[in-house]
């Protein structure tokens, strides 16, 4: 396959970026996305030209470390994480534009590579079971009932991407929290903590520039691990009884 | 330290390396193997918890090893530093383990103890690991479900509300809990969470997009590291009362490997130049049931869970002629269900070391499939058309639906309809930081866990083992073991430009401008790529002598290249990932020749080394107890400059086995 990439590139937080075009051929259709970056990033350094800096590690779909904006879609076109599509789902011939998330909370580092860290601190704020090493109960001390532990599972699948946030228009973190608030709140053990973990959550998420929630649902289409919009349902359940004192 | 012995039995040694004095002591208490842990226990000093803040630990790693003992440590209210090279803790390598966890919970009641695990963890490493070290393991094992059920961890339920359990990789009990194919994430997301507890009660710093580059040592002891902050390029210094390597397996010096892109050897081969010993380099795992290579562009390989061998069956054609024919147009008769053939008993379910072996020998034998790459196929098929029509179609959904969903987003192609092709692929390093009871290197202040360390596994892994591992050394056995080294301290305070901290820094300041100022013809990959082929071809599936030493020579005049014709664009200062994978090619180069030649020295065929000098008649791996019983623990050597080794020197550490009696594997 031949191809037309338009690449964001930008050498540093503070620097201004563009859109630069390269054309890569001889693309396999079985090539992973991040394989053809690779194919263009050998090419550029055997030009003396500096390679794209984008972010990958585990190249299976679980890390979370990847994501790009292909052609004004997180992830690209399939329901996967980028490091899973493969060029058979592009046409010969076409052009790709590729960009970093874009969002206030997700300040740019360089070229596609972004700064999450607001994720650790929205985690930081609550997303989490108190319990000290070694002050655990017997496992089986704690049923849980199979429905809640798969709903728990479910939002539990989280990979801490960020694409939600890249393709929500008002770059909100609600279906990543609410991902684990419903992991959390699903369990037994997150009992406890439910109220605190909830406020504390939403307020650092507040202040860390990221937007409000408007129910568009872009995040759960772009989420590639098809966390649901009703995650945002628990959240905003959990947040107003917290607040009212229901809990 | 070394007495210089001029040549092995084989004469082949005095080349490529010497002897040294043995590993005289390994530090387990005396006593019964049951009574040991708890006696260690007692015995360690007590740090009052008023002093606890003074004490400083560096933690390289956040996987399940590193996040683990930094939250356990954070908890009690130690000063902890924690690194990691990604963006955030939570994305570790250990997110990717898919399979499972084992524990001796007995909660199947099927006969499970913690004798059992033991005895399974060490038979199954081939009689190559250290008896007292994986008897700890099998006792904390159940602690580790408790910790995890309490922090959350969605572990699969049934419907009474229970745990439930599979069997996993060849064992006969139910141990092995998991969620879904997650189990990894599932597992470090529960000690990440826990860890950024700690990171928000201030007792755990944590430095992510930060790269350990060089080890301090300090009168003898492990005093702090070098990082780089990849980010901004600048170099720092951090000093602690210890440090603790829990940065994971260096399967990527095979370049394709199933571990993650930025997995690397860096951290460790720096403390080995620092005087860690390394262990059994050469013990490395080949799993069975990995996607083929489609084409030169590969960057990784993927896994598929081996509960696949439970119900699709193996096979190739057997004729040559055959290999590009549709595989449903192939009969019956002219296919060799070449593993149910050889080994009638266990069938598709041999261990992963024997159906990775037969798989090459297939493929060597000019029966492969799949596309051609350069000259040869390699795959083999993995057929469920049996299985769907014994179970029918929704039931082998229901179990891999997963992993048939997985295998055609990669290969595009689908697997109910066409036999799936897998090959083997690089998975698991038992080898690593050699380290005593209390999971120190022979460095004091220098502690090393998980797949970094080389403790638990001898020459073999188990399914499932590795996380018990990470977890067990993390939650409950380092911060046992590190406290009564920190109940020494605090130790003299370091100052910042003391010589040792100098020449660390300029270490990594020269090497860091070195690798810029070369401006070659060659990329850092091409390097990585060639590099992983003389591995792969020459210290892979199946190794002999010859083979060996023409490896140790290619490598050497690779190195040398490398040296010389590497080209890394960019500069110093800003986020460069050229010059961060340079560093970790550049140690890959030098680790590949120990291994290379910790395989020629190790003249007997075990677990996932198989020497093709020894077997027995029918092929089958054939150990040496008389001459092997040991861990090979390697002294680095020196060598005048970047990119030089000096002849490694061996110490060897005698094996004991004095609760499980030693046998010959057969799986005939
Ligand atoms: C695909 C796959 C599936 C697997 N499935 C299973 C399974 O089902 N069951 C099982 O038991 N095992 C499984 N394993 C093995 C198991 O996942 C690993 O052995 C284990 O998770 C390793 O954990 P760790 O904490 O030692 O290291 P890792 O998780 O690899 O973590 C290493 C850490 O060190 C950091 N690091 C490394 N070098 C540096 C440096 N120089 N500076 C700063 N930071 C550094 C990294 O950032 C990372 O945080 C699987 C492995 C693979 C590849
Ligand atoms: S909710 Fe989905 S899109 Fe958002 S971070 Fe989690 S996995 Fe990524
Ligand atoms: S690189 Fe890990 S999810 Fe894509």
């Amino acid at each position: 396959m031949n191809l037309t990439l338009k690449i964001w590139r930008q050498d540093g937080p503070k620097a201004r970026g563009e859109l630069v075009t390269y054309q890569v051929a001889d693309i396999s259709p079985d090539m992973s996305f991040l394989e053809m970056l690779d194919v263009l990033n050998e090419r550029l350094n055997a030009e003396g030209k500096e390679p794209v800096a984008f972010d990958s590690d585990c190249r299976e779909g679980i890390c979370g470390m990847c994501g790009l904006m292909i052609s004004g879609e997180a992830h690209g076109p399939e329901k996967t994480t980028t490091c899973q599509l493969h060029m058979r789902s592009f046409k010969d011939g076409e052009t790709i534009t590729i960009e970093p998330w874009r969002a206030d909370a997700f300040p740019i580092i360089r070229d596609l590579v972004v700064d999450r860290s607001a994720f650790d601190r929205i985690i930081q704020a609550g997303g989490f079971i108190s319990v000290n090493t070694g002050s655990a109960p017997d496992a089986e001390a704690i049923l849980v009932p199979k429905p809640n532990a798969d709903r728990a599972f479910v939002a539990a699948e989280c990979i801490g991407c960020g694409a939600c946030v890249a393709a929500c228009p008002n770059a909100s973190g609600m279906l990543f929290m609410g991902a684990k608030v419903t992991h959390l709140g699903e369990l037994p053990q997150g009992q406890p903590e439910r109220a605190m973990r909830v406020q504390a959550m939403v307020a650092t998420h507040d202040g860390a520039g990221f937007g409000g929630c408007t129910n568009i649902g872009e995040c759960s289409h772009a989420c590639p691990k098809g966390i649901p919009l009703d995650v945002i349902s628990t959240l905003n359940a959990d947040l107003r009884k917290a607040k009212s004192g229901r809990f | 330290m070394t007495d210089t012995m001029l040549s092995t039995p084989d004469g082949v040694g005095a080349d490529y390396y010497r002897i040294g004095a043995p590993v005289a002591d390994t530090q387990a208490p005396a006593g019964p193997i049951a009574g040991k842990w708890t006696q260690r226990k007692f015995d360690a000093s007590l740090v009052n918890p008023a002093n606890r803040r003074k004490l400083s630990v560096i933690i390289v790693g956040t996987g399940l090893a590193g996040a683990s003992a930094g939250a356990t440590l954070g908890e009690a209210g130690y000063h902890v530093k924690s690194f990691c090279f990604q963006d955030t803790p939570r994305r570790a390598h250990s997110i990717a383990a898919q399979g499972g966890i084992n524990a001796a919970k007995n909660y199947k009641e099927d006969g499970d103890s913690i004798y059992r695990l033991f005895y399974d963890t060490v038979k199954g490493g081939d009689y190559r690991s250290r008896e007292t070290n994986v008897y700890r393991l099998a006792e904390v094992s159940a602690n580790i479900i408790d910790q995890c059920v309490a922090q959350g961890v969605p572990f699969a339920r049934e419907y009474g509300g229970l745990l439930d359990n599979r069997s996993f990789g060849g064992v006969q009990v139910s141990r092995t809990f998991y969620a879904r194919g997650q189990t990894g994430q599932q597992l470090l997301i529960g000690a990440y969470q826990a860890l950024e507890r700690q990171i928000a009660a201030g007792t755990v710093e944590m430095f992510t997009r930060h790269e350990m580059l060089e080890l301090i040592v300090e009168d003898g002891r492990a005093r702090g590291i070098i990082a780089r902050d990849l980010v901004t390029g600048e170099i720092e210094t951090h000093l602690a009362d210890a440090v603790v390597l829990a940065s994971g397996g260096y399967g990527n010096v095979f370049f394709l490997s199933t571990n993650a892109m930025g997995s690397n050897v860096t951290a460790n081969w720096r403390a080995h130049r620092k005087g860690a010993y390394f262990a059994n380099p050469c013990y490395t795992q080949i799993h069975p049931t990995c996607i083929p290579v489609s084409g030169d562009h590969q960057s990784k390989l993927t896994l598929m869970s081996e509960s696949l061998r439970n119900d699709g069956r193996i096979w190739v054609p057997k004729r040559k002629e055959d290999c590009e024919k549709d595989p449903r147009q192939i009969p019956e008769e002219d296919r060799d269900y070449y593993l149910e053939r050889i080994y009638p008993a266990f069938g598709n379910l041999v261990p992963r070391d024997i159906a990775s072996r037969q798989a090459k020998y297939m493929c060597d034998d000019g029966r492969g499939v799949g596309p051609m790459v350069g000259d040869f196929r390699r795959g083999v098929y993995l057929d469920f058309a049996d299985a769907i029509a014994r179970l029918g179609r929704p039931a082998v959904e229901a179990k891999y639906g997963n992993l048939f969903d997985m295998y055609a987003r990669i290969t595009g192609e689908n697997p109910y309809e066409t036999p799936m092709r897998i090959y083997p692929a690089v998975h698991y390093t038992m080898g690593g930081l050699w380290v005593d009871y209390d999971l120190s290197s022979n460095i004091p202040g220098l502690f090393v866990t998980g797949e970094a360390n080389f403790s638990d596994h001898g020459a073999n892994r188990l399914g499932a083992s590795a996380l018990m591992q990470g977890l067990a050394d993390g939650y409950f056995v380092l911060p046992n073991t590190i406290r009564n080294y920190l109940a020494k301290g605090p130790y003299p305070k370091l100052d910042a430009d003391s010589p040792a901290v100098a020449e660390a820094r300029a270490n990594v300041e020269e090497r860091t401008q070195r690798l810029l100022a070369i401006n070659g013809q060659r990329s850092v990959d091409s390097f990585h790529k060639e590099l992983g082929h003389i591995m792969w071809e020459y210290c892979g599936m199946e190794r002999t002598e010859t083979g060996l030493m023409k490896a140790i020579d290619l490598i050497r005049s690779l190195r040398a290249e490398f040296w010389r014709n590497v080209r890394v664009l960019g500069s110093a200062d800003t986020l460069n990932q050229s010059l961060e994978k340079a560093g970790r090619v550049a140690d890959f180069l030098e680790l590949g020749e120990l291994m290379c030649i910790d395989a020629l020295h190790r003249r007997e065929s075990c677990g996932g080394h198989f020497r093709a000098e020894s077997q027995t008649e029918d092929g089958e791996a054939l150990r040496h107890d008389d001459q092997f019983l040991y861990v090979a623990a390697w002294e680095y050597a020196g060598g005048s400059g970047e990119g030089e080794m000096g002849n490694p020197v061996l110490h060897k550490e005698d094996l004991v086995y004095e609760a499980i009696e030693l046998k010959q594997r057969s799986y005939k």
